[in-house]
């Protein structure tokens, strides 16, 4: 664990030693703000809570979380690192688990600058801040979701464009599966289907963050989503590291 | 005791061809092993096999008796690998990345920095520690590298074409440390420069397609022909239709 600290420690602070965590926060935040006050109707709908972001972030990090994840290992590989990371004593799934974490802190960090809009409800109104809180949660497990899923997908390839696209492309998959065009589509011809959609939705899962409900089923899917991934990760990792 | 570095038919099949052909061979505490051939003969892949990196098609690499397959953390922890192009993080700082490694090898408070010290000792880089790595030159880029090999005072070295980049003095402090670890250590360099052979190696082994062809001290390699470089292109060049 003591390794996969110091991987994490090293790669956060790469982050900010170039300029990807600059554009990656200010573009999060620009969009963020943006939808939340325009599309999201913030002030309008008159409400004190913070649904209109919350309902934006799975797709904001549909493209950003990928963009962030698209070099974790191509990076590596492209630098030669690989062979240097790979070659120290610590076992495999610590560095996998350190730079997913991370790049975990380093979402964790952009949602944190989010706070000026939790400011703001707390002085319009009265909002429930549990409730903000647990759509917090959501957001940061949606985060690593994705970010595992990048990840894997990030050591399967050098390229880092198939990496960007591929990732986007399953991180929808989970978003969508849950929607009602899908559901309501498999519920007409596979019902069998359709549940297996609903509960393997992304989407769906984080819509209970939102409203308040931490439900353990619901950590569960996200822990064991991250897992599996950060599995895969490693596997692909062991056959591929050279290529 | 066993060999500090124990190789035993180590095979490594790509698709379509055989980069490294059953080779063996063990390295001694005291030996400088010169690793020769010509590009694409296996040089780099027996490396990273045995550094642990490639996991080998057949056969097995032992490091102070850890396998590198079975017990990898422990075979690493005996080893100092310079991998080929001395691969560093360029964002960071000389001292940084240094201790980066320093603290994966476990390394802490006090000790660690000692140890950062010594390594930028050996390979003279006090005067660049605070740079950004990718602000360096090749040469003390090189140098990065080797120290971070050196960091541990491991017991087994391998170094991947430790002196390429350096100029001819920086070349000459590289062969003169190797020189001075070689009694305790069991080292191995990669190299085509053959000069450098007869220069800090007890011992050369010239690779050719994947097999080893020759493995004698120079001293009787030279024998075999006029120069070292004679000796090597008749062994390596392929032979003719």
């Amino acid at each position: 664990m003591g390794a996969a600290l110091t991987v994490a420690r090293r790669e956060l602070a790469g982050y900010f030693a170039t300029p990807v965590a600059t554009v990656f926060i200010v573009i999060f935040l620009v969009l963020a703000g943006a939808l939340t006050f325009t599309l999201g109707n913030f002030f309008g709908r008159g409400q004190a809570d913070l649904i209109p972001f919350f309902s934006f972030v799975p797709w904001l990090f549909l493209f950003l979380v990928p963009a962030l994840t698209m070099r974790l290992w191509a990076e590596e590989r492209r630098l030669g690192t690989i062979e240097l990371l790979l070659t120290l004593p610590l076992p495999q799934w610590a560095a996998v688990l350190g730079k997913f974490l991370a790049a975990w802190a380093f979402c964790g960090i952009a949602l944190a600058l989010t706070f000026p809009l939790w400011i703001t409800v707390n002085i319009l109104g009265s909002p429930d801040n549990g409730v903000i809180l647990s759509g917090y949660v959501g957001c940061l497990l949606v985060a690593g979701a994705y970010l595992a899923l990048g990840a894997a997908v990030s050591a399967l390839t050098r390229n880092q464009v198939i990496a960007f696209v591929l990732a986007v492309a399953l991180c929808f998959v989970f978003v969508a599966a849950g929607s009602p065009i899908v559901t309501e589509f498999l519920d007409t011809r596979l019902p069998v289907l359709a549940e297996i959609a609903r509960n393997l939705s992304v989407a769906e899962r984080f819509g209970g963050f939102t409203r308040g409900v931490i439900a353990a089923r619901d950590l569960i899917f996200f822990a064991s989503f991250i897992g599996f991934f950060l599995f895969v990760n490693a596997v692909v990792l062991d056959h591929r590291k050279a290529d | 005791m066993a060999a500090l570095i124990e190789i035993e038919r180590l095979t490594k099949r790509f698709a379509g061809f055989t980069a490294v052909d059953d080779v063996s061979f063990t390295v001694e505490r005291g030996e400088v092993l010169g690793f020769l051939g010509p590009n694409g003969a296996g040089k780099s892949t027996t490396m990273r096999m045995l550094a642990g990196f490639m996991p080998p098609t057949a056969g097995t690499a032992r490091i102070c008796g850890a396998d590198v397959v079975d017990q990898p953390v422990a075979a690493k922890r005996h080893l100092g690998f310079l991998p080929e192009g001395a691969p560093t993080y360029p964002e960071m700082t000389v001292a940084g990345f240094l201790a980066f490694t320093g603290r994966i090898r476990g390394f802490r408070g006090g000790e660690l920095t000692d140890r950062v010290a010594h390594a930028m000792g050996l390979t003279q880089l006090e005067g660049v520690r605070l740079q950004p790595i990718e602000t360096l030159s090749k040469g003390f880029k090189r140098r990065v590298g080797l120290a971070q090999a050196l960091l541990h005072d491991p017991p087994v070295l391998v170094l991947d074409e430790p002196t390429d980049g350096l100029d001819p003095n920086q070349k000459h402090e590289v062969r003169e440390l190797i020189r001075r670890m070689a009694p305790e250590k069991a080292i191995v360099i990669s190299t085509h420069i053959l000069e450098e052979v007869g220069a800090v190696c007890t011992r050369a082994i010239i690779i050719a397609r994947g097999k080893v062809v020759v493995d004698a001290p120079p001293s009787v390699l030279e024998e075999r022909g006029r120069s070292l470089d004679d000796v090597f292109r008749s062994l390596t060049q392929p032979e003719a239709a």
